[in-house]
């Protein structure tokens, strides 16, 4: 009846969402063991091992694993699944596009995105980009389950020591092949994982004027978001957008400005413990879910922001 | 090449869903409906492909009630070819979804599949992926940009790190983000000529597949609502707020 979970990693780290999820795996049963596969992983699978959560890693590498693709993974999984009540992953763009191609095969009806464990078998799962709630019960023997990892807080990593066991690759496929990955490199910290976040809207009006906004970012450490409007109008590349067909964030702090709140916009942060929302539009949605309203001018609201924060390091020294 | 588009009627990303009293689901009746966003990329990929004169045919699917049709009437109109329509009531899972494309398939014999990566109703992002593994193809989610080869695609994907490019071998499932391309709007004469267009019904059952949901739905609920907020006179009063209230920063 044990759980098995599929890890995410580049070979050297693992990617933090799998925290996340373990901790969710973990309460859908404690007997949790986590598929490694890559290639040269080793400090991969020595991280994971001191995870308390973890009974029991299974290592597969090989050098066909080097780069993820879903084509390859698949087998390796669904025959280590063959022992596994439940296969498990994160609903982040690595889970989404592996954990279907495996529900298939096992003949299984996945249940996506949870957000809560309510029995074994049971969960909270949004809906409508998060408008509805549904509890859904799988009748499947044996479940495939992806986790929206910022419903749930990273697990410990420090203190446990899983026993790991090294087992063989599946066959190569040759239906796909991986060219390449140009991933953002920023100073700042990782828009799914920022304490903070501010976020411009249409209300920027020109790439140019993000400048107001990365000046906040750079005093407070946030990392920079975006409304679907702001990324069509082009001022900001797409891997900034926030919302039902972006990243969904949960940071302590999120500062929208200039947005005006689609629902699209808000399925991808209101679940934010505090949200900051600067409009001048003192008629418009995103002040419906704001903590704290501010009706003015972004243009002349930023500056001030930056000279207030400023003020308070001043203070602080 | 013939390219297959799969296409999902949902409840029009405009609307604001309401849960019903009964916790049975989401109110659906006078609420308008339009093709799933993403199926729309779907659309207008096949028919730059035809446009460019590597595709001979596009046949759009649907698997849905009686009105579903309106989509592919919809997709007709901005250049589809012909439409198939399976009609199945109520829930229909994308296991059992796929199960139903893969029998499509096996008959029409399609080059290459495309759909929108997510419905955006249940918010599953699964169809897809399944399809591709029932048929042993390969896929290619989160397509951004697609470039055909002689026997391959070569397709962008949208992942979170950023941009991952990888090279799919035909025939193939793509599965494509918002960012792909910018859909058409039809014009009236292309509705008009749409109505005349061939439309051919299935039912589900008759296809020898199960569509009984694996998943039980125990109850729908509206999601917490967030206390209401104070709006604040100054950006001094936001920061000394948010560092002595919030404690935020």
């Amino acid at each position: 009846m044990s759980v098995l979970l599929i890890a995410e990693h580049d070979n050297k780290e693992v990617r933090p969402f799998t925290l996340n999820a373990i901790t969710a795996a973990s309460q859908i049963d404690q007997d949790l063991h986590v598929l490694v596969i890559g290639h040269n992983a080793d400090a991969v699978v020595k991280f994971i091992s001191e995870v308390p959560n973890v009974k029991k890693i299974i290592h597969v590498d090989n050098e066909i694993y080097q780069n993820y693709l879903a084509e390859n993974f698949t087998p390796v999984i669904v025959k280590q699944s063959e022992n596994y009540s439940y296969v498990v992953c994160s609903a982040n763009t690595f889970g989404k596009n592996l954990m279907p191609r495996v529900a298939a095969l096992l003949d299984t009806s996945q249940v996506s995105d949870i957000i809560k464990v309510i029995s074994p078998d049971t969960y909270l799962r949004p809906i409508y980009a998060g408008n509805a709630f549904a509890t859904v019960k799988s009748t499947d023997n044996k479940k495939c389950i992806t986790i929206r990892p910022t419903s749930f807080d990273p697990a410990p990593t420090s203190g446990g020591s899983a026993e790991i066991v090294k087992t063989d690759a599946a066959e190569a496929t040759t239906l796909s092949k991986f060219i390449k990955r140009e991933a953002v490199k920023s100073e700042r910290p990782e828009l799914g994982t920022a304490k903070i976040v501010i976020s411009g809207g249409r209300g920027m009006q020109s790439g140019d004027n993000f400048k107001l906004i990365n000046a906040i970012a750079d005093k407070l450490n946030a990392a920079i978001g975006a409304s679907r409007a702001a990324v069509d109008a082009g001022y900001i590349t797409n891997d900034h957008q926030v919302g039902q067909t972006g990243k969904v964030v949960v940071p302590d702090l999120y500062i929208a400005v200039g947005i005006s709140g689609a629902i699209q916009h808000l399925a991808g942060m209101k679940e934010s413990k505090i949200i900051v929302a600067i409009n001048k539009d003192g008629e418009a949605p995103i002040f419906s879910v704001a903590d704290y309203g501010l009706e003015a001018d972004l243009f002349e609201a930023l500056p001030q922001f930056l000279e207030e924060l400023n003020k308070l390091n001043t203070i602080q020294k | 090449m013939k390219i297959l588009v799969a296409v999902k009627r949902v409840i029009d990303y405009n609307v604001q869903v309401r849960v019903k009293e009964d916790g049975t689901g989401v109110v659906t009746d006078n609420v308008k409906m339009s093709t799933n966003p993403p199926d729309d990329n779907a659309i207008e990929e096949a028919v730059k492909i035809k446009e460019t004169g590597r595709a001979k045919e596009i046949v759009a699917v649907t698997v849905g009630e009686e009105k579903a049709q309106e989509t592919i009437r919809k997709a007709l109109a901005v250049g589809v070819d012909r439409g198939i329509h399976v009609k199945a009531d109520g829930i229909t899972e994308p296991l059992a979804v796929s199960k139903i494309l893969q029998k499509i398939i096996d008959k029409e014999k399609p080059d290459l599949v495309f759909m929108g990566k997510q419905a955006i109703d249940d918010d599953c992002n699964q169809t897809g992926q399944m399809l591709a593994a029932l048929l042993n193809w390969p896929q290619a989610t989160f397509a951004s940009k697609i470039e055909v080869k002689d026997k391959s695609l070569e397709v962008t994907r949208e992942v979170d790190e950023g941009l991952e490019t990888i090279e799919v071998n035909i025939p193939a499932i793509v599965t494509c983000d918002l960012r792909l391309n910018e859909p058409r709007y039809a014009s009236l004469p292309n509705i008009m000529k749409a109505k005349k267009k061939p439309l051919e019904q299935i039912n589900a059952s008759d296809l020898g597949i199960d569509t009984k949901p694996r998943i039980k739905l125990i109850k729908v609920e509206e999601p917490p609502k967030r206390k209401a907020g104070i709006k604040v006179a100054s950006v001094a009063e936001l920061v000394q707020k948010l560092k002595n209230e919030a404690k935020v920063i």
